[in-house]
């Protein structure tokens, strides 16, 4: 799916049918066959589910998660009551460095759970819903990677990435050499950064359930101002 | 396990009623919350639709309107509706629109409905809405009056950044660049709270402050001292820094930050720092504050460039009557102001003069020490020195510091003492131990001339230096002069040597001799003998306050007097002091001489019969001091 543009969005209903079939592990066949909106629902009335997950490192290869947040919502509600909040034991070495972003220190992980036990509260959640995630990389690279190393198959679904839908009204094209020269910075698409456009509050960043809450606040904001409620989602997910 | 929506309930815990309520019960509601987004213009609710939740405006801003579409209330973050909807009949009875770009934060009815069933406090807000919050709405306050009403924690954006003691400054810098703070929490993982069983589960898990460190420290402690990057915080921070409490007034923050001269204020819920204070949070929110004066004063090298200052403390103090501050508030920052002159001249001495040979505190009398100070004032100071102070060795330099700040005070317009209470005068540059002894004997064998002295020098207050040398002379004349009734009695004598005109008619001031005057001196016959008497009052009490508000609510908490005596003597002490801080703002306005002196003729119908009332209020309190200490108690012994 590496490239691809917007209107070259798979066609997600038919792609779960097929993994369906293929899936062996039973609980990703479920997940499957529990299906995914049509490419033309108004995203007014798509399930949304906004996700997050800190990791040790940027890489799926060689870090691995630490803490994942995710929270329910559609266009007109933002459900914290069905929030959920996980830190795992990660399957990497918690390096240092990362320790000062997410806050997450060795004692803390020391009783938390390993991702396998979360696995399928995980997967539930996230069945028959879009998800909702900023710079879609990250979410998508961790969970298909902490998927397939507890289940041997990977994990895809679609998401609606609100960086990707920043970066559609702000880097339209290349900086223009007259940019360069001037050195004008780009337009910040960071999450920060893009809720500030829409008069969102600063939240403190990188914790996993106050970044998930905070994307899916943006992505209200995204379609309040700049989308129709009756959007076809398969305009904005990828 | 629950879930913890910080974001959540930290911005409830800053807005009542929420912030009366417990930590867990605050956790509790931010886990049922739902949220949305509503841009600018768009409606939140629609007049007679259902309503199942309370809604809470988290940012932005929201208009409420009556069924006829008129305005009724404009909020903004932290502020509530929908509550009589949902108090009635769950059906919208006002509507309400989004006039910013706003995030509404929904609580379900049911949660609601619990508070409001558990906590008095709560159901006592949400059911007062409609009335005096509105009313407080549409009512234009003064504009100064809402730095008493609006507390810290909602000037507070954020929640404070920290790292541990360990932390080397490279690593502080890049946390304070990368989060765009100008200072950091220094906490200690360590350290543990000192009576864990007293503090909520919430705190024990949060990390003991230690102290702070700020850009200016990053300057002048790391980078100007050459220290290398790997210095941990702990060795170039600020430690236990002053606070304020997140439910102070912005007011009370801003003469905190006027008497330390500091420019960062954590604040604290209880004892967890739940913020930053920046000096220009307060600027920002108040262009006009005094505070902003201060900070241009300390920025002055010269005295002659403090004199330069004087027309913007005149114009300060004339922006504060003008935005209908109370006598308390232009009091308590005109005093503050004083001492941030006084404190700048302190520094620029020693930087002529050198380090001081022992420590000393530049102590503040009168009307500075009791944070009354208005524009038309004397200075009133004296050093009180550590008691290894050698005349012999030490007296030059510090003759040569009081002469330097007083000469400076009176460039400034702080005119020279007339009765010589200045820390120029040998008398009054003394060791501790000294002033120990002249407070023991004032009080001890009163004579006209000490009780006097006693009057002056019993409103006192460290300005610049060692403060403890004041604490301990605060505290011997709070136990020695409680339990010396005699002494308690020639001062309340002293105290009924000036007595109020209560002959007040429209052009002059009927004396009880028959005499008739056309001027009246406001402060000689009204300001001054109520301080004065409340003075008496606060000593019987062994109270250490030094402000005269301060001191009627010590009198209050002994019930030495009536509730009703009390407040009657602080609305008499506000509104003649108003009328004094009223008369010398329409004096610098007229770019004429301020001054106390009022001429009947002047004052309006209202005005006249608010002064008689607050001259016969000081007349009933001089006869209940006469009362309580009767003319034949007082004994020379």
């Amino acid at each position: 799916m590496k490239g691809q543009r917007q209107d070259q969005a798979p066609d997600w209903p038919a792609l779960y049918a097929q993994l369906a079939e293929q899936s062996r592990d039973p609980r990703l066949k479920a997940f499957y066959q529990a299906g995914v909106v049509a490419m033309d629902t108004p995203i007014e009335a798509v399930p949304l589910l906004a996700l997050d997950v800190e990791t040790t490192g940027l890489d799926a290869r060689q870090h691995a998660i630490i803490s994942l947040g995710l929270v329910p919502l559609s266009l007109q509600r933002i459900r914290c009551g069905e929030a959920r909040y996980w830190v795992v034991k990660p399957t990497s070495e918690l390096s240092g460095e990362s320790v000062p972003f997410h806050r997450i220190t060795h004692s803390d992980i020391r009783h938390a759970p390993r991702l396998t036990h979360i696995l399928d509260e995980l997967l539930a959640a996230m069945q028959g819903h879009v998800m909702v995630v900023h710079y879609r990389n990250i979410e998508r690279g961790f969970i298909d990677q902490a998927v397939r190393q507890q289940l041997g198959e990977g994990l895809h679904f679609p998401v609606i990435d609100t960086m990707q839908l920043e970066a559609r009204l702000h880097r339209t094209r290349q900086p223009g050499w007259l940019a360069k020269l001037l050195g004008r910075q780009p337009t910040s698409i960071r999450l920060a950064d893009s809720r500030l456009r829409y008069n969102l509050p600063l939240y403190q960043a990188h914790h996993a359930l106050t970044d998930a809450l905070a994307t899916a606040e943006l992505l209200q904001a995204q379609v309040a101002t700049h989308y129709a409620l009756d959007t076809p989602v398969g305009k904005l997910w990828s | 396990m629950q879930i913890e929506l910080i974001e959540i309930r930290d911005h409830l815990n800053r807005f009542p009623p929420f912030d009366a309520l417990p930590e867990d019960r605050l956790d509790a509601i931010a886990s049922q919350v739902q949220v949305a987004y509503f841009k600018a213009g768009s409606d939140i609710l629609l007049y007679g639709a259902d309503i199942h939740e309370l809604h809470y405006v988290r940012s932005g801003a929201v208009e409420i309107y009556r069924r006829n579409g008129e305005l009724y209330n404009r909020l903004s973050e932290g502020d509530i509706f929908g509550q009589a909807g949902l108090l009635r009949s769950n059906k919208v009875r006002f509507p309400a629109r989004a006039i910013e770009d706003s995030l509404i934060y929904f609580i379900p009815a049911a949660v609601f409905a619990q508070l409001c069933e558990a906590f008095d406090s709560f159901a006592d807000f949400v059911e007062a809405e409609g009335q005096s919050r509105l009313k407080s709405a549409v009512d234009s306050q003064g504009k100064a009056r809402d730095l008493m009403k609006i507390k810290v924690r909602q000037l507070i954006a954020r929640a404070p950044v920290s790292v541990t003691l360990d932390t080397p400054v490279r690593e502080a810098a890049r946390v304070m660049t990368e989060q765009s703070v100008s200072s950091l929490v220094i906490v200690d993982p360590n350290a543990r709270w000192p009576n864990p069983e007293q503090v909520s589960v919430l705190d024990q898990q949060t990390q003991v402050m230690v102290g702070i460190l700020t850009d200016r420290d990053m300057r002048t402690r790391v980078v100007a001292e050459g220290l290398g990057a790997d210095t941990p915080v702990s060795q170039v921070m600020s430690p236990n820094p002053i606070t304020v409490q997140a439910d102070d007034s912005v007011f009370e923050a801003m003469l905190c930050m006027l008497r330390n001269n500091i420019h960062h204020l954590p604040v604290v819920q209880r004892r967890r720092p739940v913020g930053m204070l920046n000096l220009s949070d307060i600027i920002r929110y108040e262009s006009q504050s005094s505070l902003h004066l201060v900070n241009t004063l300390f920025n002055q090298t010269q005295v002659s460039g403090l004199q330069a200052l004087l027309p913007d403390l005149r114009a300060t103090f004339v922006r504060m009557v003008r935005d209908e501050a109370s006598a308390h508030m232009i009091g308590s920052a005109t005093a503050g102001l004083g001492r941030a002159f006084t404190q700048r001249l302190l520094e620029l001495a020693e930087a002529e003069l050198g380090p001081p040979p022992v420590p000393y505190s530049f102590m503040a009398l009168g009307s500075m020490a009791r944070d009354e100070q208005l524009l038309v004032t004397d200075q009133d100071n004296a050093l009180v020195l550590d008691d290894r102070f050698d005349p012999a060795v030490h007296d030059d330099y510090f003759l040569k510091l009081a002469r330097f700040v007083s000469k400076g005070l009176a460039a400034c317009g702080y005119a020279y003492c007339k009765g010589g209470i200045m820390a120029s005068n040998p008398q009054w540059r003394q060791p501790l131990r000294v002033w120990q002894g002249y407070f023991r004997e004032w009080i001890d064998r009163p004579n006209p001339t000490t009780l006097l002295n006693s009057c002056i020098f019993f409103d006192l207050d460290s300005v610049y230096g060692e403060s403890e040398l004041v604490e301990q002379l605060k505290d011997l004349v709070a136990t020695r002069a409680s339990a010396n009734p005699a002494f308690l009695a020639a001062m309340a004598r002293n105290a009924l040597n000036r007595t109020p005109p209560l002959g007040f008619f429209r052009t002059f001031v009927m004396e009880t001799d028959g005499q008739q005057k056309n001027i009246i001196n406001l402060k000689g016959r009204g300001t001054a003998p109520l301080t004065d008497l409340i003075r008496v009052h606060a000593l019987a009490c062994g109270s250490k306050a030094q402000n005269s508000f301060e001191r009627l609510d010590a009198i209050a908490a002994t019930k030495l007097m009536p509730p009703e005596a009390i407040s009657q003597l602080r609305y008499a002490l506000e509104f003649l002091s108003l009328v004094r801080i009223r008369h010398q703002a329409s004096a610098v306005e007229a770019e004429r001489e301020p001054n106390n002196y009022i001429e009947p003729e002047q004052v309006s119908a209202s005005e006249r019969y608010n002064l008689k009332e607050a001259f016969q209020v000081l007349s009933n309190a001089q006869k209940f001091l006469r009362f309580r200490y009767p003319p034949h108690a007082v004994r020379n012994p």
